[in-house]
């Protein structure tokens, strides 16, 4: 036989309490017996039994409450007989259900939110703050124009200096916000540049010689606007060679490098407050040389006034950083990710240059690539190199 | 007799609620109406006019006032193998017949582990505006709507009338079907039918870049008002008419709005708990991040709708109310 | 089940009784959960009525359900299996107790609302005049739902539309607990069909034989066109309203007084008396009875749990309607 447990009385019954037991040690009892009456807190409620047998011993004392399913009382089989009782208590009820898990440590306490100086939270859209994210703005920086001075999208689109949509419209002056902004975002960029792109740096020098010739007698009778220039010639031929060298050329994103079907040579232009902005002209690689030097002079005007257009803004895929003009030597660049190479200029100098064994005075350029290493190694940048100088060469087939 | 004509035509809502109840009846012999003097006094909103002498007193049937009955009868018949169309007069009087649509239509095909069919519409006329004071100014579309089991359309347009009631009928799910009472003399052209008549889909009744107004029933109307006293301030808004309260296409209101980036619900219904909460809640859950100024909601001022007209004005969505929160929405950036 | 009482009837009631004890059992084991509401005592009404309706007629029932299931030959299994829970249940386990159906025996539906179910029955009906068919519709609900607005409504409609519906009033005297003098007016419940030109008889529901009669007698004349007619079957549930129920609103020599009157014993001492039941009879039925109900709780048990991930099958039709 076996025990007799505290029944479910109702759907919303956990446990019950003993009020009185009907039935003692070594009483018969028959299956519909009314035993015990147990109160379920909503009422008291007759309980039966649903086996034949001998009340052996009683488990739960009056009063006492127990889950459902606790033992009340041990039934034997007729004619068994009861054990000798003994007046001893009830063993204790099983215990209770595991209560809902505690975590074993209250979790840590979220970093306080950005407050803005008047002590309230910076009213930042969610739009504007996935944008701000993703052009590496400061949203709490940008000054917001939105509903209550919230910062919308298009706050922080000015304040990249980037617009998707519409032409932004030209700053009538650089203001000190947009620059701290721009200054940011270029800090978000580069740091990733750093942190995920293992660079390698090489460098050559370019005689420039048979070049600055040959547009000296290009230039000759062609007004100021129309001639062409050293630096010119330099991103034409970094163009073409970019074209063959096409692990050069691309973008690194999720974890493998697309190689680009085009050449969109992105343009590192300085502004005059401060700040970098990298417009592509886009499919350099076809353009004839008037038509490049051309187009560069229309994106460094338009750069400098705020007339760029988002999509000359988007995505080039090898950039060059000419810094001639400022009289450094030697640029040791940084990637602009999701590119794989940087093409840096320095300033054309005279330079003492052995030619063959006799020491000449010529104009030289000290070309510099950084190229990542997830992509190229030194080998293949070093033919990429050799490659601008090559084309540099010929410039009259730019 | 024809139905239809070859070519459009101009007719009203009620019109058109009416061409849909004889084509479902004519194309179906299960079909029929049942309801509160929808037979010889023609309906009191006067959509089945007409339909007793074509029809007879079996298939256009007056029941007397137990709504509880009738609309349980409904089911019942349509469990029965029948397909009827239960007129109830009016939103406020289906509160005597919701134990019938909630515990009953909307359960049973679960409940039975799918081996009963409730394929029943119920059609009722909902709103305010017209001056008829608390009872009769109720808007629960939201009720109905918050009941899995049941589908629950909101026809604004002429052609909805007369296209939703085709698939409401062949749904062998219970539909219940919101008519805005400010609708029935709407007119306008419709096409000889419409491929496009669904009962799953919302539509964009004004597209627009800006701002995305979302309303159904009369609501829709308001919002296309709104929408074009915008455009003279530079705001394109998009109106989006939901159609179908439930299952709520989702689909519709996210896309819009991660299109334009601003939302603005136009409700009847008081706002707590809304249909307009409901909305509003589903763009904070999946477009969050698209979302470029807070949600708006224009929904009922919470009173029982007063009698005086110009409170009842005052108390229901109106453009100026819905101008003034798109205004709101697209902030100084406007 | 259908034919003549009998043995037969003697047959359908022992089964109720044997299935219900059983599930007190598997209730205070936790088996069976929700709520359990017993039809012990009442046995010769489903016994009585639902022999007299042929297969393809209609049943509209309430939350007290179980012997209408039985008696109108849903599987004990099925009923079980779905009181457990399991897919195999009728309504693979999204009923319950006061929720079985079972379109195959035009079963539609336990139904836990008082009066709810009337209203349906109503619209059963009203299809199957409207599709020409002959079919009748037995709709149960106990005597409380007499209060309900849904029974009045119900009966004037059924009475104005001359509908095929046999209300039958299950009299067991308490609304769970509240005595028909303390809720009613006029405890006359025939009285209330009347009033709305139902024809209506009481019958003695503890008389098998007599709730065959008057079932017969309503079927014919329902059947017939004549309109709906009303039985209210004076009965009494030994049992209290549902496994919660102190059982306050009664008191036990009352209970005493109708269990003597108990419709099984009554019914075997009838057949007894008339020669047609000996011992080796009644002990081979009774057996029966255990040994289908041993059958439904091995069978209930072995049964699997629904996935939780077709939890929402059937909110909506999975097919197009017909």
């Amino acid at each position: 036989m076996g025990d007799f447990l505290m029944p479910t009385l109702g759907a919303d019954m956990t446990e019950g309490k003993i009020v009185t037991w009907l039935v003692g040690p070594g009483d018969e009892v028959h299956h519909g017996d009314i035993v015990a009456t147990v109160d379920t807190s909503k009422a008291e409620i007759d309980v039966e039994i649903f086996e034949d047998g001998v009340v052996e011993e009683l488990l739960v004392g009056v009063g006492e409450k127990v889950p459902v399913g606790t033992p009340l009382a041990r039934i034997a089989a007729v004619g068994a007989g009861p054990k000798a009782v003994t007046e001893a208590a009830p063993p204790s009820p099983p215990p209770p259900a595991p209560k809902i898990p505690v975590p074993a440590s209250a979790p840590s306490p979220a970093p306080a939110p950005p407050v803005s100086t008047d002590g309230h939270r910076t009213r930042i859209s969610p739009l504007a703050r996935r944008v701000a994210a993703d052009l590496g703005v400061d949203p709490q920086t940008v000054t917001g124009t939105g509903p209550h001075g919230s910062v919308v999208r298009a706050d922080v689109e000015r304040a990249a200096g980037t617009t998707a949509q519409a032409p932004a419209p030209p700053p009538p002056s650089e203001a000190p916000d947009r620059s701290t902004a721009m200054r940011q975002a270029i800090g978000a960029l580069m740091s990733r540049s750093k942190r995920e792109i293992p660079h390698y740096h090489l460098a050559l020098d370019i005689d420039l010689h048979r070049t600055e010739q040959w547009l000296t007698r290009h230039n000759e009778d062609l007004p100021l606007a129309q001639r062409l220039t050293a630096a010119g010639v330099l991103l034409a031929a970094t163009a073409r060679a970019a074209a063959r060298h096409t692990d050069m050329n691309g973008h690194y994103v999720d974890g493998a490098f697309a190689p680009a079907d085009g050449v969109h040579l992105g343009v590192a232009i300085s502004l005059r407050a401060g700040g970098l902005l990298t417009p592509a002209i886009k499919h350099a690689d076809t353009l004839a040389l008037e038509d490049l030097m051309a187009r560069l002079r229309d994106v460094v005007q338009r750069a400098r006034t705020g007339g760029l257009r988002a999509s000359e803004l988007a995505a080039p895929t090898l950039t060059v950083t000419d810094l001639g003009d400022r009289g450094v030597d030697l640029v040791h660049g940084v990637i602009y990710p999701p590119q794989v190479a940087l093409v840096g200029f320095g300033a054309v100098r005279p330079r003492p240059w052995a030619d063959g064994d006799a020491l000449a005075v010529r104009p030289v350029v000290t070309a510099t690539l950084a190229a990542d290493h997830r992509v190229s190694d030194g080998h293949r940048g070093a033919l990429f190199l050799r490659d601008i100088d090559r084309l540099v060469q010929a410039p009259e087939e730019l | 007799m024809s139905t239809t004509e070859p070519t459009a035509r101009t007719m009203s809502y009620r019109e058109a609620l009416r061409e849909a109840i004889r084509d479902a009846m004519q194309a179906d012999e299960r079909v029929f109406l049942m309801g509160e003097d929808v037979g010889a006094y023609g309906g009191s909103f006067g959509v089945s006019r007409g339909l007793l002498d074509e029809f007879g007193p079996e298939r256009i049937r007056d029941t007397p006032l137990s709504e509880a009955a009738f609309v349980g009868a409904g089911i019942g018949a349509a469990m029965g193998g029948m397909r009827p169309i239960v007129e109830v007069m009016t939103v406020n009087f289906s509160l005597l017949a919701l134990d019938q649509i909630v515990n009953n239509a909307a359960t049973i095909p679960h409940m039975s582990g799918g081996q009963v069919q409730v394929p029943l519409v119920v059609r009722m006329t909902t709103g305010a505006g017209r001056q008829l004071a608390a009872q009769h100014s109720h808007s629960l579309e939201g009720w109905y709507a918050h009941v899995p089991g049941l589908k629950v359309l909101a026809p604004a347009t002429v052609a909805d009338a007369r296209w939703m009631l085709g698939p409401a009928l062949a749904d062998p799910n219970p539909v219940i079907v919101f008519e805005h009472g400010s609708l029935y003399n709407r007119e306008d052209e419709i096409g000889v039918e419409d491929a496009a008549a669904d009962i799953t889909r919302a539509a964009i009744r004004r597209p627009g870049r800006d701002l995305t107004l979302v309303a159904y029933g009369q609501s829709v109307w308001t919002a296309l008002e709104a929408a074009e006293a915008l455009v003279t301030e530079g705001v394109e808004a998009e109106v989006l008419d939901l159609r179908v309260l439930r299952p709520l296409d989702t689909h519709a209101i996210v896309s819009s709005v991660t299109r334009t980036h601003r939302a603005v619900v136009v409700d009847e219904m008081w706002r707590t708990g809304s249909l307009a909460a409901e909305v509003s809640a589903v763009l904070t859950e999946q477009a969050f991040y698209e979302l470029d100024a807070p949600v708006g909601r224009v929904c009922t001022e919470e009173l029982p709708i007063p009698y005086a007209g110009h409170l009842e004005q005052a108390a229901l969505p109106n453009t100026a109310r819905v101008l003034a929160a798109a205004r709101e929405a697209v902030g100084g950036d406007g | 089940m259908t034919g003549a009482t009998g043995t037969d009837a003697l047959r359908t009631m022992l089964l109720i009784r044997t299935f219900e004890e059983r599930c007190v059992e598997l209730y205070s084991a936790a088996k069976i959960r929700g709520f359990l509401h017993l039809y012990i005592g009442e046995e010769a009404v489903a016994a009585g009525i639902m022999p007299a309706l042929e297969p393809t007629d209609r049943v509209v029932s309430t939350y007290r359900e179980h012997g209408h299931a039985l008696a109108r030959g849903v599987p004990a299994r099925a009923v079980l299996a779905e009181m457990f829970g399991k897919v195999e249940g009728v309504c693979r386990g999204r009923g319950g107790s006061m929720h079985l159906f079972d379109v195959a025996h035009r079963f539609y539906g336990g139904n836990a609302i008082v009066g709810g179910g009337l209203p349906i029955a109503v619209g059963l009906a009203l299809a199957d005049r409207m599709a020409g068919r002959d079919h009748v519709t037995a709709c149960f609900f106990g005597e409380g739902a007499i209060a309900e607005g849904e029974f009045h409504e119900s009966l004037n409609l059924a009475a104005l539309w001359r509908l095929p519906v046999i209300f039958c009033c299950e009299n067991n005297l308490y609304a769970m607990g509240t005595a028909l003098a303390r809720s009613e007016s006029e405890v006359n419940l025939t009285m209330k069909a009347a009033s709305y030109e139902v024809p209506a008889w009481s019958v003695d529901g503890m008389d098998v034989d007599a709730v065959a009669d008057a079932a017969r007698r309503a079927v014919l004349s329902v059947r017939a066109g004549d309109g709906p007619c009303f039985l209210e079957l004076r009965t009494y549930r030994f049992r209290a309203h549902s496994m919660y129920d102190p059982d306050l609103y009664r008191t036990r020599e009352e209970i005493a007084r109708w269990r003597e009157r108990d419709p099984i014993d009554a019914y075997t001492q009838v057949l007894r008396d008339a020669g047609a039941l000996d011992d080796e009879t009644l002990d081979g039925l009774r057996e029966e009875a255990r040994d289908a109900v041993d059958d439904a709780v091995a069978f209930a048990e072995a049964g699997t749990p629904e996935p939780v991930e077709e939890m929402a099958r059937f909110v909506y039709a999975e097919e197009a309607a017909p």
